[in-house]
């Protein structure tokens, strides 16, 4: 052993991180592997979220759900391509009975497990079933503090459950992982978020403004906050950091439509995440599928191993090789990897555009627009469409499409 | 920055909810936590390694000073390594 293999050696791989990028070239050519593997199990939920990221077309993908059996297989192939993080979500996962399952086999294989629910469906005989089983943490969806709010934006009466399942979780020793999306209706409560997750124990809590994909898309004009409203709530959130002597670390995710610069989008395609939908698609991110001319892979009839390091669709927008101006030339490129492939998409109709969020992209001007739409009374006075079958049906029907027909794909 | 003194008696064990576990497929050990992970290279997954909520700082060192006696003047890296460790809440003193 040499000194500087002692001290200086460290490599942070969180999910912020920055990592060596693969220009295009298969994984097998690059080690890189899927630390990270998203189980979305179901997109059956009982909630109705308006900014929920789900597919709006999910209502054809509640009847063909993977078996146990085949997720028990795609987390082992995932355990031996590198996989160790493993987020189990949905939709509501606890809507599957075999979650107990699938979480002893996830601690056989040495993954660190993490349930990721809205909490109905938690039961005490469930969570120490969980416990037992090694679930290793658990986190849960605070939509606001505020019952009349919460019930507004999740169309259904929940508030009450949250709080009896928040003492649970605590109960079986997990540490309290909040997550709470930030939107227009309860970004004026910030202060009594920060109070609330606090009061209730919480290690960890992450405000993730809405971004806006899936439903979120939908409702965009009714979600979005003003960029007055974002300052003043992450002002309220440093200050609570501050002054509180918390122990809880607060992350607060920027909203991207107020930056002048995407974000990495999954911390680069095809390099830390790899997802498994419902219905066994093989995905890089969520909203992948929203993509022209693209053949995702499926855990029912292709190896998991080719999935990520040789098909064509995880290859195709490794790295930077696929760009087009003014990104291929842009020097900041390796911090953003030109944005979002599915934003830049859907909002552009070009997947390889810069993700207009970004002040260089020629389309910037959309992002402008759909936040003068959102301050716009007339605009944002159209009902908000809330995430159920109902209205995923009709999506698919094209009932509502004079809801979707300014994106390029449905979102 | 009081606490964040590394002193030889002082016995640091890793955090709660994070775990810390040798990875095949990364050649390496890594601590997991609730929103992520961290690769350790070898000479850091070796201290986070001895960790056991018994062993002292002056242990460790004794210890890695014995199992690697070609290392030259590697308490100042266990030191080093302890204090980023402590400062990234992956271990706490017991
Ligand atoms: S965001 Fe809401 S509706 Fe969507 S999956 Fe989560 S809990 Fe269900
Ligand atoms: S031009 Fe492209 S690469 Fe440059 S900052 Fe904007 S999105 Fe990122």
């Amino acid at each position: 052993m040499t000194q500087a293999s002692l001290g200086e050696s460290v490599v942070q791989k969180t999910i912020h991180a920055t990592q060596a990028q693969n220009n295009g070239v298969a994984a097998s050519a690059t080690q890189t592997q899927p630390l990270w593997l998203l189980a979305e199990v179901t997109y059956r939920c009982p909630l109705h979220c308006a900014f929920c990221y789900n597919p709006t077309d999910y209502d054809k993908h509640t009847q063909n759900e993977l078996t146990t059996e085949q997720w028990i297989q795609a987390l082992r192939d995932a355990r031996k391509l590198g996989a160790i993080q493993l987020g189990i979500s949905g939709g509501e996962p606890l809507l599957r009975d075999d979650i107990e399952e699938i979480v002893v086999e996830a601690k056989k294989l040495g993954y660190y497990s993490n349930l990721i629910t809205s909490g109905v469906g938690l039961t005490e005989k469930r969570i120490q079933a969980f416990k037992d089983g090694g679930l290793d943490h658990i986190q849960l969806s605070m939509h606001d503090i505020t019952e009349e709010i919460n019930n507004f934006i999740t169309n259904t009466k929940t508030f009450e459950l949250k709080k009896k399942v928040a003492a649970m979780i605590k109960g079986h020793g997990y540490p309290m992982v909040l997550n709470v999306v930030i939107h227009r209706y309860n970004i004026g409560h910030m202060k009594e978020i920060l109070e609330m997750a606090d009061a209730l124990g919480a290690e960890y809590i992450e405000l993730a403004n809405t971004q806006y994909y899936g439903w979120s898309l939908v409702n965009r004009s009714q979600l979005m906050p003003t960029k007055e409203q974002v300052d003043e709530a992450e002002r309220i959130t440093n200050e609570f950091r501050e002054k509180s002597g918390s122990k809880m670390k607060i992350f607060f995710v920027v909203p991207d439509y107020f930056s002048d610069r995407p974000k990495k989008c999954m911390n680069g395609w095809g390099e830390v995440f790899m997802i498994v939908t419902a219905n066994g698609d093989v995905l890089p991110c969520h909203s992948a599928r929203v993509l022209p001319n693209m053949q995702f892979p499926n855990v029912k009839d292709t190896d998991l191993g080719w999935s990520w390091k040789d098909s064509p669709a995880f290859n195709k927008y490794r790295g930077d090789s696929w760009m087009k101006e003014p990104c291929r030339t842009c020097s900041e490129k390796e911090n953003d990897l030109g944005g979002c492939r599915c934003q830049s998409f859907l909002l552009t109709g070009d997947a390889e555009a810069a993700d207009p969020v970004c002040s260089k992209s020629p389309h910037h001007h959309l992002i402008e627009q759909a936040i003068l739409d959102s301050r716009n009374p007339a605009i944002a006075a159209q009902p908000i469409v809330f995430r159920n079958d109902k209205n995923s049906k009709k999506i698919i029907a094209g009932e509502l499409n004079d809801r979707v027909d300014e994106f390029h794909a449905l979102p | 920055m009081m606490d964040n003194q590394i002193q030889n008696e002082d016995i640091y064990t890793l955090a709660p909810h994070h775990r810390f576990q040798w990875e095949e497929a990364q050649s390496s050990y890594v601590i997991l936590f609730p929103e992520g992970m961290v690769k350790l290279h070898g000479g850091a997954g070796e201290v986070i390694k001895r960790l056991d909520g018994k062993a002292t700082v002056g242990d460790v060192v004794a210890d890695l000073k014995a199992t690697f006696p070609d290392a030259e003047n590697i308490e100042k890296d266990i030191i080093g390594m302890y204090e980023l460790a402590l400062s990234k809440t992956w271990i706490r003193k017991v």
